[in-house]
């Protein structure tokens, strides 16, 4: 495994009560710095995978070390974005984004001087007294991504974050995506199910067999992003060969 | 913009029902269809000089004194016991039963053993209120916690909060409207358990004034009582109602965001 591996999963498998078998034996190096995608059709335990490596749910066998330590349950270097955005519908967008450092006990001009910093940066500056109820979905989504921020992780684990947003706001929340996470030099895990935003947001992704889940290869993109434009990479070479490459693959599990 | 006409307001129609409600009453009072059934306008008369004499009043102190000692015992107890069976699977296994048998069965039927063991004093009418509205208070509390939105506690857990932080900050604020429900069902369960033990148990209050002016044959006065509790409940019930709505609207509580 690669040395500067920051989460390293090892002979992962996960089976469910009832013996439904999500994933069957994957090891994993995930590079520290760099967006990771998870990408499979339905039923390969991409999620499940995801949710392990964040300590919600344990695997059946093998283990997951992330910097050096293996992991037992959630963890401070870890931080969630939520596919149904899991935001409390009773309070604002201020103390949605803030509810993480709520929950370590920071105090209350603190941990909302943290959050406003971070609802600027998704782009939500005008919202903070905003209810979910009044934020279209994407919104919703920048507020669950603020909140995973604010806790300041090293890894930003994404269930298909894009899932429920259309398809307009989804282009332009990639793109803001790419932008403020190269920018922080985060790691992040992302799961999703598009291939185009897998080629379009990866360092690498890695491919997984559906049912049960196994590793059916990992794709390196190369795709040279600093200073072009979103259609410009969408119109490179290594972009166009990565989403064919990845379709050659998937279509056989279709 | 099509301007809203009179015939399309809610409280037009609201008010043409009423009208037409109590002039039926007064038609079938004038019939008569029975010599024990005043019309409205009599009925009304005895309601405003039974409000005037002072009687109305008297007999509603004595018969809410239980009726609020009951809800606020079912409150506390039955909130606190609704809730400690959401938590814990063993509080849950041990008493769920029970309240499903009791929310099911007829509470009323229980009311002539309760006079037989407590007699007829506060104590019986304030146990007649509550077992009849305890079991939907604890059933809704119950219901309440555990309905909480899976994927918020999985949040909670993600941003490394206690389980004493799941519970404060997750599960009894997404609860707290159904708590809430809970204890507006409770309370008309209370207004039946209280009408029936001043009934059943000893005439006094309101109970005493339908059973006195029944036994004189003064029908207009026990019909004055009988509207006046219907709606004192309706008035109190829908009270709740709005403050409920006020409370936790229904775009902000957890329920509606499940799924």
């Amino acid at each position: 495994m690669s040395a500067d591996a920051i989460v390293q999963v090892k002979d992962v498998g996960k089976i469910y009560d009832g013996g439904v078998e999500a994933l069957a034996s994957i090891s994993l190096a995930l590079p520290q710095g760099k967006l990771s995608t998870l990408l499979g059709p339905s039923g390969c335990g991409k999620t499940s995978l995801l949710k392990i490596i964040a300590g919600l749910i344990p695997p059946s066998r093998g283990e997951i070390w992330v910097k050096g330590t293996k992991v037992e349950g959630p963890g401070p270097e870890r931080a969630f974005v939520f596919q149904d955005f899991a935001l409390l519908p009773w309070a604002n967008v201020l103390r949605n984004v803030a509810f993480g450092l709520e929950l370590r006990g920071l105090p209350k001009p603190e941990r909302d001087a943290i959050a406003r910093k971070h609802i600027g940066e998704v782009g939500l500056a005008s919202f903070e007294s905003s209810y979910p109820h009044q934020l279209s979905g994407g919104m919703r989504q920048r507020v669950g991504l603020a909140r995973a921020l604010a806790v300041d992780a090293d890894i930003i684990l994404m269930d298909e974050p894009f899932s429920s947003v259309d398809e307009q706001t989804r282009r332009k929340f990639q793109e803001e995506l790419l932008v403020l996470l190269r920018h922080k030099r985060k790691t992040v895990i992302f799961v999703t199910h598009s291939i185009e935003e897998a080629a379009y947001l990866s360092d690498q992704i890695v491919l997984l067999s559906p049912r049960p889940g196994t590793l059916s290869k990992i794709v390196e993109p190369n795709i040279h992003r600093e200073g072009r434009s979103p259609d410009e990479i969408r119109r490179d070479k290594n972009y166009l060969d990565a989403v064919d490459e990845i379709w050659q693959i998937l279509k056989h599990y279709v | 913009m099509e301007r809203q006409s009179w015939i399309a307001k809610p409280l037009f129609w609201q008010l043409v029902s009423f009208a037409l409600f109590f002039g039926f009453w007064e038609l079938a009072g004038r019939w008569p269809i029975s010599f024990a059934f005043p019309p409205f306008s009599k009925t009304l008369v005895a309601l405003l000089s039974m409000i005037a004499d002072g009687s109305l009043g008297k007999a509603y102190l004595l018969t809410l004194q239980p009726l609020i000692i009951g809800i606020v015992l079912c409150s506390i107890a039955g909130i606190g016991f609704g809730i400690g069976m959401g938590l814990s699977r063993a509080i849950e296994w041990f008493s769920l039963p029970i309240f499903i048998v009791l929310q099911a069965a007829p509470m009323a039927a229980l009311i002539p053993l309760i006079t037989y063991i407590y007699g007829i004093g506060i104590t019986a009418k304030v146990l007649a209120v509550v077992v009849l509205a305890a079991p939907v208070i604890v059933m809704n509390s119950y219901k309440g916690i555990r309905n909480t939105n899976p994927s918020l506690i999985q949040m909670c857990r993600a941003f490394l909060g206690t389980r004493r932080q799941q519970v404060v900050k997750i599960i009894l604020p997404h609860a707290a409207a159904l708590i809430f429900a809970g204890l507006r069902l409770g309370l008309a369960m209370g207004f039946i358990g209280i009408v029936i033990a001043e009934l059943l148990i000893t005439p006094t209050g309101i109970g005493d004034l339908i059973t006195y002016n029944s036994s004189v044959a003064d029908y207009p006065r026990m019909f004055a009582a009988i509207a006046s509790i219907v709606l004192v409940a309706a008035l109190a019930i829908q009270g709740l109602e709005r403050l409920e709505r006020k409370l936790f609207p229904p775009e902000m509580r957890g329920s509606e965001n499940v799924g």
